[in-house]
């Protein structure tokens, strides 16, 4: 593996060959990923083809409401990479809902890989703004390619990265299309290779940009270890009584990232 | 703590600055942008098809007159395919386990000089039922699980849900509770865990009490098979299939209607408030994967569910042995305990065989049958040469129903066998499962509870009407 050379590394067969699944072996990992999106997109089926794992999917939404997490490994980084229950937003109050949002938020993932249905993906990008909402580091598998051909729908997938800010791959997993683009998207995200750039509404909207920014300061400054103050900004501004208790208690500057969080 | 009152403080008063509708806005501007961006990347090439077979499927699965007894059909169709195909490779495995294996395997330990007793625990309560989980539940699962996976996977349940879910609303509870009795088709543990799903903890505890009525894995196969004893046993043999696929469809339908009524009764009393809205998505069909779902439904599920019995089954059986031989005076323990509860049971139209094996047994659901077949064996001798406990030659669900008949077992027995079995204690990973998610044991109690008493006095009902008609 060793032996040759720079120009085999952008080769997409030699990246293919790089990826060694491994399962539940989620040992010295070097990055986190998780694994968000509406539920029916595929979500499980992406996961399986990135870790090996058999875990079931059904075509069923709500299979998944807590989080499955599996490991693998591509160009020498290991990946620990967390299914997280399939959602419509993150911003109501089901436990499903929150452990998605909590994990995204809270959890600092390295890269938050969110799978759209590409025959639906007005409705998903909901989803998706609310999460570039959250994180800064973030790729769009655009899932489902096969289907929405199928229907005669094409997505441009370059015109949408242009337009969120985020590396954007599309992909059929049920027939393994696209799965390495998205490895090596993953990769580059979480290395730094590539920097996201994400589309950000709240900062669009004037006078809340305004407001967020200067609660945002007052957070930083009691919290200083807390990633992304921004949106606890926002969920105050929105009075979101569960955040707002966490903030009274101090309990939300107790949040640490990865290896101590648990459900 | 200053630092964060100043925090809240700033934020109450930001929040007057920029509006109350600081949440929609944000919404409304989120919908926007999506329709905004989704426009622009999204192309559709040639117009709509004009028949669209997934629409057309939908409108027949979901439609008014057409959902329910589509539904219908289908499960009785998996059944009476279970039902049938079944009854000869548990044959083939009885033979090998039961008649050939265990001669064997006693006569061995007999060679080697092994105590009469030991002996006994080993290979007459152990081994033997272990043989008799696999022999009875290996064969029904293995046919019943993949075609109900095949389902699951082609997006069959979600429709169950679509049409369950107007009546669930009617009733009280979160229409969601439709997709989690649907999940609790497979496992009320899962089931329970699945009602995470459902935003109010109101209609969470309705959904976690109620899931129990969804008929699991653990009692398909012991409904299949006193369907086939008792029911198909009694008509013609070429109506039996099709009679006790329709009876495990009517407890399966039952459990359905007791899981509405009780969450009527719950909603309007205890946990009393509206329900509820929420969006349903239906997702689209898609084809099944035939390797994958067969692959995941044996082993995820069979070899899962077979091997939970097992490990069940090893120290059943040893009870079941013990309690068998351990006498005192002249009868058995069990035989003692069945006299006794006996006059109570069969008020209710049950017996103390099926008590006994409901108290063995409350570890796992799955092994409440082989510990019936084992216990009427030992209470009514059969037996022709070995000694009390020990399992013979049922090659065939006849062989079996000669067996019970002959220990006293009648239709109105094996009716509500079917029922109790249906209504009675979740299985202890459910109880656990709900404790965990409610992290009370009020509900827990109640949700353990509740299914015996109403088990009991439908099981009373029932005989009492049955014997002034018959």
């Amino acid at each position: 593996m060793t032996i040759d050379n720079q120009n085999c590394a952008t080769c997409p067969a030699h990246n293919l060959a790089n990826l060694v699944k491994l399962g539940i072996d989620m040992s010295n990992f070097d990055y986190v990923v998780a694994l968000a999106g509406n539920p029916n997109t595929g979500k499980s089926t992406v996961f399986n083809s990135l870790t090996g794992l058999k875990q079931h999917t059904g075509n069923w939404p709500g299979k998944t409401v807590g989080r499955t997490e599996g490991g693998f490994q591509y160009a020498e980084k290991r990946f620990k990479i967390v299914d997280l229950p399939g959602t419509y937003s993150l911003l109501s109050t089901s436990d499903d809902e929150e452990v998605a949002r909590d994990f995204i938020l809270f959890g600092q993932p390295d890269v938050t890989v969110i799978v759209v249905d590409a025959t639906r993906l007005e409705r998903n990008l909901n989803l998706v703004l609310q999460v570039l909402e959250i994180t800064d580091r973030a790729v769009l598998c655009v899932n489902l390619i096969d289907e929405a051909a199928r229907h005669k729908i094409y997505v441009d997938d370059r015109a949408l990265s242009k337009s969120l800010g985020i590396p954007v791959v599309p992909t059929a997993a049920r027939q393994g299309i696209g799965i390495q683009e998205l490895l090596r998207n993953i990769h580059d995200v979480a290395t730094g290779k590539y920097i996201c750039k994400p589309h950000r509404l709240s900062s669009e909207i004037k006078n809340v940009s305004n407001a967020v920014d200067e609660l945002n300061k007052k957070i930083s400054k009691a919290f200083p270890h807390l990633p992304n103050t921004r949106w606890i900004a926002l969920r105050l501004l929105e009075g979101d009584q569960k955040v707002i208790d966490s903030v009274r208690s101090g309990e939300i500057g107790n949040l640490k990232p990865v290896e101590n969080f648990d459900e | 703590m200053n630092k964060t009152e100043e925090i809240l403080s700033t934020a109450n008063k930001l929040r007057w600055e920029v509006g109350e509708n600081i949440h929609d806005s944000i919404l409304e501007s989120i919908y926007k942008e999506a329709s905004n961006i989704a426009g622009q990347v999204v192309t559709r090439t040639g117009e709509k098809p004009k028949f669209d077979l997934d629409r057309f499927i939908d409108r027949l699965v979901t439609g008014k007159w057409t959902g329910f007894p589509i539904m219908l059909i289908l499960l009785a169709v998996v059944f009476w395919i279970t039902i049938v195909g079944a009854n000869i490779p548990s044959g083939w495995i009885s033979f090998l386990l039961v008649d050939s294996i265990h001669p064997w395997l006693k006569q061995l330990l007999v060679s080697l000089q092994i105590p009469w007793w030991i002996n006994g625990i080993v290979v007459d309560g152990a081994y033997l039922a272990v043989a008799w989980v696999v022999s009875v539940m290996l064969p029904p699962m293995a046919i019943f699980f993949p075609m109900f996976t095949l389902l699951e996977d082609f997006g069959y349940l979600p429709r169950v849900a679509f049409n369950m879910d107007n009546l669930y609303r009617r009733v009280g509870a979160h229409g969601k509770q439709a997709l989690t009795m649907s999940m609790g088709f497979g496992c009320n543990a899962a089931g329970v865990i699945a009602t995470r799903i459902i935003d109010s903890p109101r209609e969470k505890i309705i959904a976690i009490i109620t899931n129990n009525f969804s008929l699991c894995n653990g009692r398909w196969p012991t409904q299949i098979l006193i369907a086939t004893i008792f029911i198909g046993g009694a008509v013609p043999p070429y109506l039996a299939g099709v009679v006790s696929a329709a009876a495990v469809v009517a407890i399966a339908v039952l459990g359905v209607v007791f899981s509405l009524v009780v969450s009527w009764g719950l909603s309007k009393t205890v946990l009393k408030g509206e329900p509820s809205a929420f969006s349903l998505e239906l997702p689209p069909y898609r084809p099944p994967r035939l390797l994958q779902t067969l692959y995941t439904s044996l082993i995820d599920r069979t070899i899962f569910v077979l091997w939970r019995a097992v490990v069940f089954a090893v120290p059943a059986g040893v009870v079941i042995w013990l309690v068998a031989n351990i006498r005192i005076g002249n009868l058995s323990f069990a035989e003692h305990f069945i006299h006794w509860v006996d006059p109570a049971a069969l008020f209710i139209g049950l017996n103390g065989v099926i008590f006994l094996a409901y108290i063995i047994a409350i570890p796992a659901n799955e092994i409440v049958i082989p510990t019936i077949l084992m216990l009427t064996a030992l209470t009514t001798r059969i037996a022709a040469s070995a000694g009390a406990g020990v399992m013979f030659e049922l090659d065939s669900a006849a062989d079996t129903a000669a067996m019970l008949e002959a220990g006293g077992w009648t239709v109105l027995t094996g009716i509500n066998l079917m029922l109790f079995s249906l209504l009675h204690n979740p299985c202890s990973t459910t109880i656990y499962t709900i404790y965990k998610e409610t992290k009370s044991i009020k509900w827990t109690m109640i949700s353990t509870f509740l299914p015996i008493a109403m088990g009991l006095i439908i099981c009373f009902l029932i005989t009492q009407i049955w014997r002034v008609i018959a």
